[in-house]
């Protein structure tokens, strides 16, 4: 008898955290579970503001119910005229001053906090990314590696990664809930933020301000990998090559294409001498996603290539050749689709990476 | 004119005609109604539509670019033209009569003011119908909207510029009547709260609304003329649009809100009676929220990259404003604290709104947080915040003032039944719909988004705000089949139904014309109440009778509109085809030749005689 209702506890509290974890949403998305410095500060103040706020809640509706039920009018009272109080000073004074004792509790560390955050001082010494947005990509310049990537930010684990972020369109807001807030990018100047990420893993980006028909598709993604797999990247990026030729015959047909048509947008190596026209396609075999939004397989990548502006309507590619006179037959992007495929920095796959496409997968299955 | 006019039952045209002239801010509040309630319906059929397209993740209901016409149109719609004109709707019905005035200061500029709102109105909505309504969001953030294709955005610009300027004549004509007219006896501290909130609230229109002006006319030269005020690559900046624009959008904020608290304090004081619990703390406390109203504006833009420094003082400045606004509260609750609490449509929507607001004022200390906003940030956490503060705010408002002034506006009592219905399934669905919205802000759904994907655990939260969403669409209907009902059975009632303690209860309902046969004589705060009090039926004349000067109906206003309705055109059509400026020359030479008629034609009005006003209290 014990046992059994030991299981049904154990079950319960079980089933009570499912419940819990899946109300604070998935677990590289979401703010509720931080997973970063940034989102742990803001997460902080969240939690010191809800407390704060769900006391005031408590007092003001104990005195709502006791008020609603007490004094509600009873049968045969109608006529009854209750006396008019004009108010009382020491009630007024209690109502002001203590909801500003309360509001300082809150103001403390909301202030402290925000300077925290907008702390340049280890600017100098850390990992500066330029972020560039534009409707409805991310491309990351790696200021001192000389080297660019587009739609996933590699970071490496407890470190600290400057991103000085500038738009080439309209506005948009870089925001990484499980790792830090967000920053609007401007087209006028530059924003700084700071990024640093407790846990390997990839992790989901969403574009947060509002920049036309595909913002609700701008999502980006950030692949925190431990420091030697940073290193491994970064060197594997630096020697990525414009004049790779492709190795199995298909993909060399594939190749001939792409260079006949798609290398005036997209780049297959990382140098940051390239123009940032369409996404850098240096190690596209690596990507978690394709088109930031797509379980990656070569049928998500033909199907981009095919009707790009069904997947994200009013994105760059519609303008491309081939598509107004319709010159790509589905054989043609399977090829394309084969090359970019081969396209990678490391051989090595990236566990963060993996991982997240399996669990991708499985989650859309 | 000279004579009463005869109230027997006019045609059809001569009533339409009579609306379309009428200077009367009694029957000016009655278009107000109609045509904000038309725009609410439609705002709210954008909003089913919004919630319809995320029922699932990755529906098409509709598609991006028409989704992003709906989310704008709504937000537009429902903030500029259908919560501002149903404010004025009840400040024109109500503010005149609470302070014993015949009229506003200016008549004809009141007229002026609806007419405008209405023209600018329907220009906004054109956009439908030429190839796509604006689609750069509410807020309409350079550059998305000064390089948003198509014409949407100039509609946008135009119509909110016409209508603007309806408003801010409406602003400037309540505080000169509520300065010059009140009665005799009326001081400023015996004014009823929905008074001195109309009269705050007109303030903040006439310091807002010219920050709106400015910045719908840089945007009209960047899209029209060529300028590049908000074009970085033209030397211009963006972000000067966002300044602008929140240095009037957060006093709009309070502008709709602080109507609503005054409707909410007569609503609570009548229906407890019991006069309003720190009469002199909730003006203080409107005032100061008003004045604050204009230090916070940058809290909108805590990511936009203003620094600490400036974070941090808004946060803080913003954080205060929950002071005055906590007093509000507790005010309210004391007044219900002793009260004889009589529970009917009206109270219940004022009830309804106490746990409700207080909500949407805590998560508002939770945004103001800077470093927390960094998250909340262009979430649904703030598509929560504000539509608690609005819908839970001022929307309960609307309704609960609608029921409680229905009778004085057009005599007739609303349904009690059917009210109570509206509230329940408005309230339920209202608290569905946004509650749950704010757990997927945070769990990283932003706003504005036209879908969102598989997978992410934000499908269930999305479904339940859906059923709620059309729980308030079927409120809503009820409400309209009441007023249908209403209407229809047509059963007068006195002019005193809840036991009144403000002026506009004195007189019958509706009010004659003139509203005030003689001028009310105020002798405190609740005079109605006062003179019930010592067994009085009525107020006590502050004069003899005499001859009352009225102002004589005028077309002029429509015309003066229409004009700027037909240069807006114009204005926007010129880019393709310069042909198009002859309308600008066309409208504004009917607007323009419509001021200098109305400069140069003496109209003195006309009196209705002591003899006449005799004549009619005998029959």
């Amino acid at each position: 008898m014990k046992e059994w209702m030991g299981k049904i506890r154990t079950l319960s509290l079980f089933s009570f955290l499912v419940i819990i974890l899946s109300a604070c949403g998935k677990d590289n998305l979401t703010a509720l579970v931080p997973k970063g410095y940034g989102a742990e500060e803001s997460f902080n103040v969240i939690l010191i503001s809800i407390l704060v706020m769900i006391f005031v809640f408590i007092v003001v509706m104990a005195i709502y119910v006791y008020v609603i039920f007490k004094f509600r009018q009873r049968k045969g009272q109608e006529n009854h005229i209750p006396k008019q109080t004009e108010g009382n000073k020491t009630l007024e004074v209690v109502w002001t001053v203590i909801p500003i004792l309360l509001l300082i509790i809150i103001a403390v560390p909301t202030i402290a906090s925000t300077y925290d955050l907008a702390d340049e001082s280890e600017k100098e010494d850390s990992i500066n990314v330029n972020v560039q947005g534009m409707q409805f990509w991310w491309n990351f310049e790696y200021a001192n590696e000389e080297i660019q990537t587009s739609q996933e930010l590699y970071i490496p684990v407890n470190e600290r990664v400057y991103l000085n972020m500038l738009s080439s369109d309209v506005i948009h807001s870089f925001w990484l809930p499980s790792i830090s807030g967000k920053m609007d990018v401007n087209p006028d100047n530059e924003n700084t933020m700071y990024i640093e990420a407790y846990e390997e893993g990839v992790y989901w980006g969403k574009c947060t301000e509002f920049c036309g028909d595909s913002h609700s598709l701008m999502d980006f993604k950030v692949v925190v990998v431990s420091q030697e797999e940073y290193d491994q990247w970064v060197e594997g990026m630096k020697n990525t090559d414009p004049e790779y030729t492709a190795e199995s015959s298909t993909a060399q047909e594939g190749q001939e294409m792409f260079a006949n048509s798609c290398i005036s947008c997209h780049a297959i190596d990382a140098s940051s001498s390239n123009p940032v026209v369409g996404p850098n396609l240096a190690d596209f075999g690596n990507r978690t996603m394709v088109a930031g939004i797509k379980n990656y397989s070569k049928e998500a990548i033909v199907d981009w290539i095919m009707n790009p502006g069904e997947i994200k309507p009013g994105n760059g590619m519609l303008s491309a050749p081939y598509l107004q006179d319709n010159s790509m037959e589905e054989e043609d992007a399977e090829k394309i689709a084969d090359f970019l495929m081969e396209l990678k920095a490391t051989d090595e796959p990236v566990d963060s990476v993996e991982q997240f496409k399996k669990d991708e997968t499985e989650n859309n299955n | 004119m000279s004579t009463l006019v005869a109230t027997n039952k006019k045609s059809f045209g001569s009533t339409i005609w009579d609306y379309l002239t009428t200077v009367d801010h009694k029957k000016i509040a009655i278009m107000y109604l109609i045509a904000g309630g038309f725009f609410f319906i439609l705002g709210g059929l954008e909003a089913l539509a919004i919630r319809w397209q995320l029922v699932q993740p990755m529906n098409d209901f509709v598609s991006a670019g028409f989704y992003n016409e709906l989310i704008t149109m709504h937000g537009t719609t429902m903030i500029f033209l259908a919560a501002m004109p149903l404010i004025f709707a009840f400040m024109n019905a109500v503010v005149p009569l609470q302070i014993g005035a015949r009229d506003v200061a200016f008549p004809f500029v009141n007229s002026l003011s609806f007419w405008l709102f209405l023209f600018g109105g329907i220009m906004l909505n054109v956009g439908w119908f030429t190839g796509g309504a604006a689609d750069a969001g509410w807020t309409a953030y350079a550059p998305l909207s000064t390089t948003s294709p198509g014409q949407g955005v100039d509609y946008y610009v135009l119509g909110l510029q016409i209508s603007g300027a309806g408003t801010l004549m409406g602003g400037i004509n309540f505080l000169v009547t509520i300065v010059n007219m009140r009665a005799p006896g009326m001081t400023y501290m015996r004014m009823p709260l929905f008074t001195w909130t109309a009269f705050v609230a007109s303030a903040l229109i006439l310091f807002a609304f010219p920050a709106l002006t400015v910045g719908l006319f840089l945007m009209m030269f960047d899209r029209l003329f060529g300028s590049g005020f908000f074009d970085p690559s033209m030397g211009g900046n963006s972000v000067i649009w966002q300044h602008l624009f929140w240095i009037f959008g957060h006093p709009e904020v309070y502008i709709l809100a602080l109507p609503a608290f005054g409707i909410f304090s007569e609503i609570i004081s009548t229906f407890s009676k019991k006069r309003l619990f720190g009469y002199t703390a909730m003006v203080f406390a409107t005032v100061l929220i008003g004045f604050l109203g204009f230090m916070v504006w940058a809290h909108h833009m805590f990511t936009v990259g203003m620094g600490p420094a400036a974070n941090s003082i808004f946060a803080v400045a913003t954080m205060a404003i929950a002071v005055p606004t906590g007093i509000k509260i507790f005010n309210w609750l004391f007044t219900l604290w002793g009260g004889n609490i009589q529970i009917n449509t009206a109270m219940l929507w004022a009830l309804g709104f106490i746990p409700t607001f207080t909500l949407g004022g805590m998560t508002g200390v939770m945004v103001a947080a800077a470093s927390a906003d960094f998250q909340y940030h262009d979430t649904y956490f703030v598509v929560a915040h504000f539509h608690y503060v609005i819908v839970g705010g001022v929307v309960f408002a609307l309704f609960a003032g609608t029921h409680y002034w229905w009778p004085k506006m057009f005599g007739t009592i609303l349904d009690e039944k059917l009210g109570k219905v509206t509230f329940w399934l408005f309230f339920v669905g209202f608290h569905l719909t946004f509650f749950i919205q704010h757990f997927l802000g945070l769990m990283g759904m932003p706003r504005r988004y036209w879908t969102y994907l598989e997978g992410q655990n934000l499908d269930l939260g999305n479904l339940i705000s859906t059923i709620g969403a059309f729980l308030m669409g079927v409120g809503t209907i009820v409400l309209l089949i009441n007023i249908i009902k209403t209407s229809v059975k047509n059963e007068k009632v006195s002019g005193d139904p809840w036991d009144g303690r403000t002026l506009e209860w004195a007189i019958p309902s509706p009010p004659p014309f003139y509203n005030f046969k003689q001028l009310p004589l105020v002798r405190g705060l609740d005079p109605l109440w006062i003179e019930k009090m010592e067994g009085r039926k009525g107020m006590t004349p502050a004069e003899p009778l005499t001859d009352i000067h009225m102002p004589n109906n005028s077309f002029i206003p429509f015309v003066m509109s229409l004009g700027l309705f037909i240069a807006g055109f114009g204005f926007i059509y010129q880019k393709q085809d310069i042909a198009w400026l002859s309308l600008v020359f066309v409208g504004m030479g009917i607007t323009l030749g419509c001021m200098l008629l109305r400069s140069v034609k003496d109209d003195l009005g006309y009196h209705i005689h002591k003899e006449d006003l005799k004549k009619e209290a005998g029959e």
